[in-house]
């Protein structure tokens, strides 16, 4: 769906909102329509992604991994590479240029892993702005390393000490912020999510990972590559890979956070488990209970810790074109370590669902076929968390 | 007539403008609930807003969210919630305004909500979190049963407020202040002029009601000096109920409730 006019992918999405925040949405809504294809901005923005945060990314052949699974030929899109450590930046420059040419001043953020924020905190920091971050206090215990680059990074960090303390209550906590301080602010939101035109615009933003993808496979095996898979939170990365690659023919797979399993209480799938609903100002798949109250999720990975998904998504799983799987707390501890010793490369505990999702199909699939992998950050903000994984797991 | 357009009716006879109260139900527990709802009935609150809680209140300060999360943890249920309607609307005739979020109607699907919500003795729906653009469903369930509260804000647009004065019925909510609930206070000039501007839109089709941070008798003087219509009270009355040994909440409330009232008559 190119731009959904309505603010619709289907029946999902939309824009539920308190009023206050609909001059705000309307305000947002024709700057990003009236700054996305102008020549000047996009020459700005394509600066920026390739001098400051070092676009294009590789595709990466991973010859060990691929030999080690005995199948396709796996090929990692490597976003890790990027300045501050994953996909988020292509995100925060787009968005931090428009809040520029919007003359806001004053930026505000949610963060899960912390991503999100330190690539907000970049961002802004180049351009001159001020920030903001929310961040659940469970994750900034267990991604501590990305606050203290927040910090040294001139962004005000604020814990949230409500619900669930994680990405959900970071959310909450911003868009009250908003609503208090919205005729100054601009809410850099980081994912696929919230209310119109929100989900599109971060798609459009991000898919610059699938438009490479296009060409660098093109140039590698003249063909485009025949699996797809990517890690699902809120789903910023997935969408940004398989959009632009949506009317290949290719089977695209995306992977939500199964934590200790779909079965057990303790998990984060939403488009797996979920029903629809309505939060964070748009209709889609949730996690919910029999009233309609949000349940509390979880998964080792504090990126993908989220009770909702990207309306886009829901669209794309009810119209079957995307398929959702999932992989679990132990699956992508193997799989992190796996990818570390066979390629030495250490990837983010969100981006290792990928990794572990790419592993099964791999042993599956035929030496002739290519897979895709968008390893959407690097792990060294997990190591410590990995670590007692092992410790307490009895691994290593 | 709803019950709400009666008594908007009956208090332009007596000159006398609107008091509506908020309290989150099952906060701390039903029975205080059933206490506060006699203590606002006694001081002479007009109309009564009952919270039903959501796990995630985003336009809600820390005490109605406080107050959300304690009540969910003392197991409010949507049943429990319309038999402590029920049990309220056996002793009243007060008009009752639920609010909550979209989610839990959306959840049921909206039109069994609505009916069990108008069964249960429920007047009008308040989500602050609905659109009017989201509404068409919301709204067509609704019609003729119960009376669909739509906020407008400072900021919105003279069309927009002809937009949404058009779907809401019962009153319009006008938000004092940009922020939460409850957490601003004092008076903002810009407040001032909203509520006299949306009156010259809405030409009297439509009564106004002021809240968010309206906490003090004084406060609700000066908005119904400039014309509101009604006014609301909320997290002022759920800090009584935090603060209050149970068996003096419905005294206290009263109380507090006839300080505000006392203000609502125009001499
Ligand atoms: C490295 C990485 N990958 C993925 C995600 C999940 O976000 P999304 O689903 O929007 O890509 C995050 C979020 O924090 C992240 O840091």
């Amino acid at each position: 769906m190119k731009y959904p006019k309505d603010g619709r992918f289907g029946e999902f999405g939309g824009k539920y909102i308190p009023e206050t925040l609909v001059p705000a949405i309307e305000e947002l809504e024709e700057n990003y329509l009236k700054f996305k294809d102008n020549k000047e901005f996009k020459k700005e923005l394509d600066y920026y992604l390739k001098q400051y945060a070092g676009r294009p990314t590789p595709l990466y052949y991973a010859k060990n991994l691929s030999e080690k699974c005995g199948g396709a030929k796996i090929y990692l899109k490597r976003e890790d590479l990027l300045h501050g450590g994953a996909h988020k930046i292509n995100n925060t420059l787009g968005q931090a240029l428009l809040a520029k040419k919007m003359h806001k001043k004053r930026i505000i953020a949610e963060t899960g892993a912390g991503q999100h924020g330190v690539a907000t905190a970049m961002a802004c920091a180049v351009l001159g702005m001020k920030s903001e971050v929310y961040m659940g206090y469970k994750d900034t215990i267990r991604q501590k390393l990305n606050v203290s680059r927040m910090n040294m990074l001139g962004s005000k960090v604020h814990p949230v000490m409500s619900g669930s303390k994680t990405l959900k209550d970071a959310i909450n906590e911003a868009i009250r912020d908003w609503i208090t301080n919205v005729e100054t602010t601009y809410y850099l939101l980081g994912s696929a999510v919230g209310p119109h035109p929100y989900p599109v615009m971060v798609r459009d933003f991000q898919s610059v990972i699938g438009n490479e993808i296009k060409v660098q496979m093109k140039k590698i095996s003249n063909k485009t590559p025949d699996i797809i898979i990517a890690c699902v939170g809120g789903g910023s990365n997935a969408i940004g890979t398989f959009y632009p690659l949506m009317d290949t023919n290719a089977e695209i797979i995306g992977v939500e956070a199964a934590g200790k399993g779909l079965k057990s209480k303790f998990h984060s799938a939403t488009l797996s488990s979920g029903s629809k609903g309505v939060l964070h100002g748009m209709m889609t798949y949730l996690l919910q209970d029999k009233e309609g109250q949000i349940s509390e999720t979880h998964s080792i990975s504090a990126g993908l810790d989220y009770p909702g998904v990207g309306p886009e998504h829901a669209y794309l799983k009810d119209t079957k074109r995307v398929k959702y799987h999932s992989a679990t707390d132990a699956e992508v501890i193997d799989a992190f370590l796996t990818l570390t010793r066979t390629e030495g490369i250490i990837p983010a505990l969100e981006s290792a669902h990928a990794i572990a999702e790419a592993i099964k199909v791999a042993k599956i699939s035929k030496k002739s076929e290519s897979i895709v992998v968008t390893l959407s950050g690097r792990g060294d903000k997990d190591v410590e968390e990995v670590q007692n994984y092992l410790n307490t797991h009895d691994k290593n | 007539m709803t019950r709400i357009k009666e008594k908007f009716t009956e208090l332009d006879a007596k000159k006398e403008k609107a008091l509506i109260a908020y309290i989150m139900v099952g906060y701390p527990n039903e029975n205080v609930t059933l206490a506060a709802v006699k203590g606002l009935i006694k001081g002479g609150a007009d109309i009564i807003e009952l919270g039903f809680p959501f796990s995630d209140p985003l336009a809600d300060g820390p005490m109605i969210q406080n107050a959300s999360t304690i009540s969910l943890e003392a197991g409010t249920k949507i049943n429990k919630f319309f038999n402590i309607v029920k049990k309220i609307r056996k002793e009243t005739d007060i008009p009752l305004v639920l609010m909550t979020y979209t989610n839990i109607l959306y959840h049921m699907g909206y039109p069994k909500f609505i009916a069990k919500s108008k069964k249960a003795g429920i007047d009008g729906i308040i989500l602050p979190d609905m659109s009017v653009e989201e509404s068409k469903e919301y709204i067509a369930s609704a019609k003729n049963k119960i009376d669909t509260i739509f906020l407008i804000s400072p900021n919105t647009t003279k069309s927009r407020i002809e937009k949404i004065s058009k779907s809401s019925s019962g009153f319009l909510y006008l938000v004092a202040v940009y922020g939460t609930t409850g957490v601003k206070t004092g008076i903002q000039s810009y407040t001032l002029k909203a509520i006299k501007d949306v009156k010259k839109i809405t030409k009297g089709k439509i009564p106004i009601g002021v809240g968010f941070g309206v906490s003090t008798p004084d406060d609700v003087r000066k908005y119904i000096k400039v014309g509101a219509d009604a006014v609301i009270v909320g997290s002022a009355f759920l800090k009584i109920i935090k603060n209050t040994t149970q068996s003096k909440i419905e005294s206290r409330i009263e109380s507090f409730t006839k300080s505000l009232k006392s203000q609502t008559k125009l001499r």
